[in-house]
């Protein structure tokens, strides 16, 4: 495992700008309606005030429930250090770990799900009954995406090669997908990002899978499994919501920007100008279209996994 | 061709009234064959209500309407215990029954599905004898309930999430989907037959303008009517004209905000700001004509309580030309866009034989193709001047309903222009004379939501012995049940929003 001094000021970078990302999204959406919208700040204002408050917590919820909001947040937080922000190595990375990755968002999703199963209301099972099912389609398709732009560069002579590929680190991948690369395989790049586009807007309950902004529980995914969370709780998920987001975001940009100067300082500014840019792309995303039926959901992440398999077999065919 | 004319059966029109010894009490059995007969012959039940007699009978009536006739065929008969139930031949007396047990606790025997509609104390004891029943607790009743490994059942309500009308919801769901759904309603009620008995009084008028606050132009002009037919007054042109713009200027209002809440409940934010707005621009047009922005004061017995000047024309056809251009572009944005329209389409759909069984009304009914519109099947007022084109669709699914409003917005501003421009120099209110005693009046209007029947019954000094009053909601509740059954669950917002029926205006 290598640690990256430096890169440990991308932490606190996330730290600080995560909620902003929410702010861009609905100021977008805003501008899309014809409305003004809430102030930029707003996801931080709503976290203030969550703290401020004391939580409720219903009698049939044991410390599962309560056990939830923290094991979700250190998780994401545990997730940010292997996350690279471009070309600039994350703080750790180690070969394996966007598995490592994968897992830790993996973590935090079984514990807003046992969390909100532990309410034992019908409408948080039936809304983590949906977050379980839908996972299980979209992590695939990240994994596959990552893989496929492990592969790029890299022509697999021997089953040895292949190996090797695989087991890069999230930050050599990255480092490794600069002008040149989207120059020999754009397809293969543009089929990845596609797939993990797909996979944010999952991850993070955006339209078209989720609607972030509905009060009605029988259509929500997410935000209905944290119904029952209230207080610091709940500025704990809010706040954990902003980070996965945010990890999501980066990812995307660093495939989407290939800016790999060498300089510290310039490639983090591009990427995390990216990052605001894909969360107005998410903006407009969901101003211009519908959300899915639900039946249909399945589908899309499927097509999510087709790309990303097909960026591996064009890798390969290389 | 009637028959009923033929064989010398009493009928009235739409806002008339007639001496109630026109309308003999009939045996049980001839009252039944009739309303079967008739339904047969595709007459609608529009209500059916008790009302107490001398004696400690109950008088059940029926009022039928023959669309094609445009004829209202009251029917009453005399009862005090149990009789067998009409509900297992006509679906749509299913409401009435279970309403009329409740109230007056005459049982239909044979009723499949005898449960309580609005929770309430009954109007008189079991029989003669038994001391008197307690009310119901509320949302307590044997749901129906489906059974089984991977059955579960969500109940939702009566508090919801939004900021909506209290109602208990129950589904019974094979994973995503929905077996069966139950409504169970009655939070909202207050009793307002009840105390509109011995009326008309300086209250009655306001329990008629609050009564369903969406409808409140609806069901004032309803209750004028009645108050009209029975007293024998023909109001001016004028007033109609009034009555007629604020009709359709309160459908506008909501069509509007319906097609805007059914884009919001798909995620799909522009046209629901835009609708939203715009909403609250039409609302400003009722709010111009009378100062209250849901028509309170509007609308008067023998008239209307305000006039329009000729700069007030002028401005409200300025506001109703951006308000059309607006809405336009808000509108077909919606159409444009193929994701909204995947999750309209097939979404909650009835077919159209089922919508005839139930009975159902309104823009629900005409998007199942029923060409069902009291403004043209039974028109009163200005509207038998002036006809609307009835507004219907095909497919019965929520893009139908979609539809259908969006048609009648179209066509209830052409008619708005027309009138702002005709309309004839004359006074807006005639006096009332004293109503008839021993008379009945029925009045219906095309609300927003569908067809609005007001019933009244005079006594000997012409007080109100009974008034009754049906919701559009009343008709179309069952159906939305009906619509969901084999539907995803998640779809059941969207399609609760396509019927967008009043809590209010079912539990009175």
């Amino acid at each position: 495992m290598t640690m990256n001094m430096t890169s440990l000021l991308h932490i606190p970078t996330a730290f600080i700008l995560a909620p902003l990302l929410l702010g861009i999204i609905n100021r977008t959406k805003a501008f899309f309606a014809g409305r003004k919208g809430q102030p930029l700040l707003q996801a931080y204002y709503d976290i203030a005030k969550l703290l401020q408050k004391s939580a409720v917590y219903s009698r049939t919820t044991s410390w599962v429930f309560r056990a939830g909001p923290v094991a979700s947040l250190a998780a994401v937080t545990t997730a940010l250090l292997v996350v690279p922000v471009g070309g600039s190595a994350a703080p750790f990375h180690f070969s394996g770990d966007l598995i490592f990755l994968a897992y830790l968002l993996g973590v935090v999703r079984f514990f807003t799900v046992i969390a909100a199963l532990d309410t034992g209301s019908p409408f948080e099972g039936m809304g983590a009954s949906r977050e379980v099912q839908f996972s299980v389609l979209a992590e695939p398709a990240l994994l596959l995406s990552l893989a496929a732009m492990s592969l790029i560069g890299k022509i697999p002579a021997a089953d040895s090669m292949l190996f090797q590929g695989f087991f890069a680190s999230l930050s050599e991948i990255y480092a490794r997908l600069t002008l040149a690369a989207w120059s020999h395989s754009g397809t293969v790049l543009l089929l990845a990002a596609s797939a993990i586009m797909i996979v944010l807007l999952t991850e993070n309950s955006r339209i078209p899978v989720d609607d972030p902004n509905t009060h009605l529980e029988l259509t929500m995914i997410h935000e209905v499994m944290v119904l029952d969370h209230s207080g610091p709780d709940f500025a704990m998920i809010l706040y954990a919501a902003a980070l996965k987001l945010w990890i999501f975001c980066a990812l995307l940009a660093g495939v989407l920007m290939p800016v790999r100067s060498g300089n510290f300082l310039l490639d983090t500014t591009t990427i995390i100008a990216g990052i605001f840019m894909i969360a107005i792309g998410i903006g407009v995303i969901e101003s211009i279209m519908a959300r899915l039926r639900l039946l249909r959901i399945p589908q899309l992440l499927s097509g999510a996994g087709v790309f990303a398999l097909l960026a591996i077999v064009l890798v390969l065919k290389k | 061709m009637s028959e009923s004319t033929a064989s010398g059966r009493f009928s009235l029109s739409n806002g008339q009234s007639a001496s109630i010894s026109q309308t003999p009490v009939m045996g049980m059995a001839s009252f039944q064959e009739t309303v079967l007969h008739e339904v047969e012959d595709g007459a609608r039940i529009s209500a059916m209500f008790g009302q107490p007699v001398d004696g400690g009978n109950i008088r059940l009536w029926a009022i039928l309407s023959q669309d094609r006739q445009s004829l209202l065929l009251p029917l009453c008969t005399e009862t005090d215990a149990d009789y067998p139930a009409l509900t297992p031949h006509c679906t749509q007396a299913h409401g009435f029954e279970r309403e009329i047990w409740e109230q007056w606790r005459i049982r239909p025997q044979g009723h499949p599905w005898l449960k309580p509609v609005r929770f309430h104390a009954p109007y008189r004891s079991e029989s003669a004898g038994t001391s008197d029943a307690a009310a119901p607790e509320i949302g307590v009743m044997p749901f129906f309930k489906v059974e089984g490994e991977e059955v579960h059942e969500v109940a939702v309500g009566p508090v919801h999430a939004g900021i909506i009308e209290p109602g208990h919801f129950r589904f019974q769901c094979y994973g995503e989907n929905v077996l069966h759904l139950e409504i169970s309603l009655g939070y909202q009620h207050r009793g307002i037959e009840r105390h509109l008995t011995s009326g008309p009084d300086p209250r009655t008028l306001h329990y008629m303008e609050t009564l369903a606050g969406d409808t409140t132009i609806g069901h004032t002009t309803a209750y004028c009517q009645i108050l009209e037919a029975l007293s024998g007054t023909g109001i001016s042109v004028r007033a109609q004209v009034l009555r007629g713009i604020a009709l359709e200027l309160e459908r506008i209002a909501n069509h509007t905000g319906d097609i805007g809440a059914l884009a919001g409940d798909v995620g799909f934010l522009p046209t629901l700001s835009y609708c939203g707005r715009i909403r609250g621009d039409v609302l400003n047009m009722t709010a111009v004509i009378c100062g209250n922005r849901f028509g309170r004061g509007l609308v008067r017995p023998g008239g209307a309580g305000h006039d329009l000047d000729t700069a007030l024309r002028h401005e409200l056809q300025q506001r109703l030309n951006a308000v059309e251009k607006d809405l336009s572009v808000a509108v077909n944005l919606l159409w444009k866009t193929s994701s909204v329209m995947a999750r309209f389409e097939g979404a909650g759909a009835i077919r159209r034989e089922d919508a005839e069984m139930l009975g159902l009304v309104g823009p629900v009914a005409r998007a199942c193709g029923l060409e069902r519109d009291v403004r043209n099947d039974m028109p009163h007022g200005i509207f038998q001047f002036t006809q609307i084109p009835v507004s219907t669709c095909s497919s019965g699914d929520v893009m139908a309903r979609a539809h259908v409003r969006w048609l009648e917005i179209q066509r209830s501003i052409t008619f708005i222009r027309e009138q702002l421009d005709s309309m004839p120099d004359e006074t807006v209110t005639t006096p009332l004379s004293p109503l008839k005693p021993d008379h009945i009046a029925v009045s219906l209007v095309e609300g927003w939501r569908g067809e609005i029947c007001h019933i009244a019954l005079t006594d000997r000094q012409g007080r109100f012995a009974a008034y009754k009053i049906v919701d559009p909601s009343f008709h179309n509740w069952f159906a939305l049940a009906y619509a969901l059954r084999n539907q995803q669950i998640s779809d059941f917002p969207l399609c609760n929003k396509s019927f967008n029926l009043s809590y209010c205006g079912h539990d009175l």
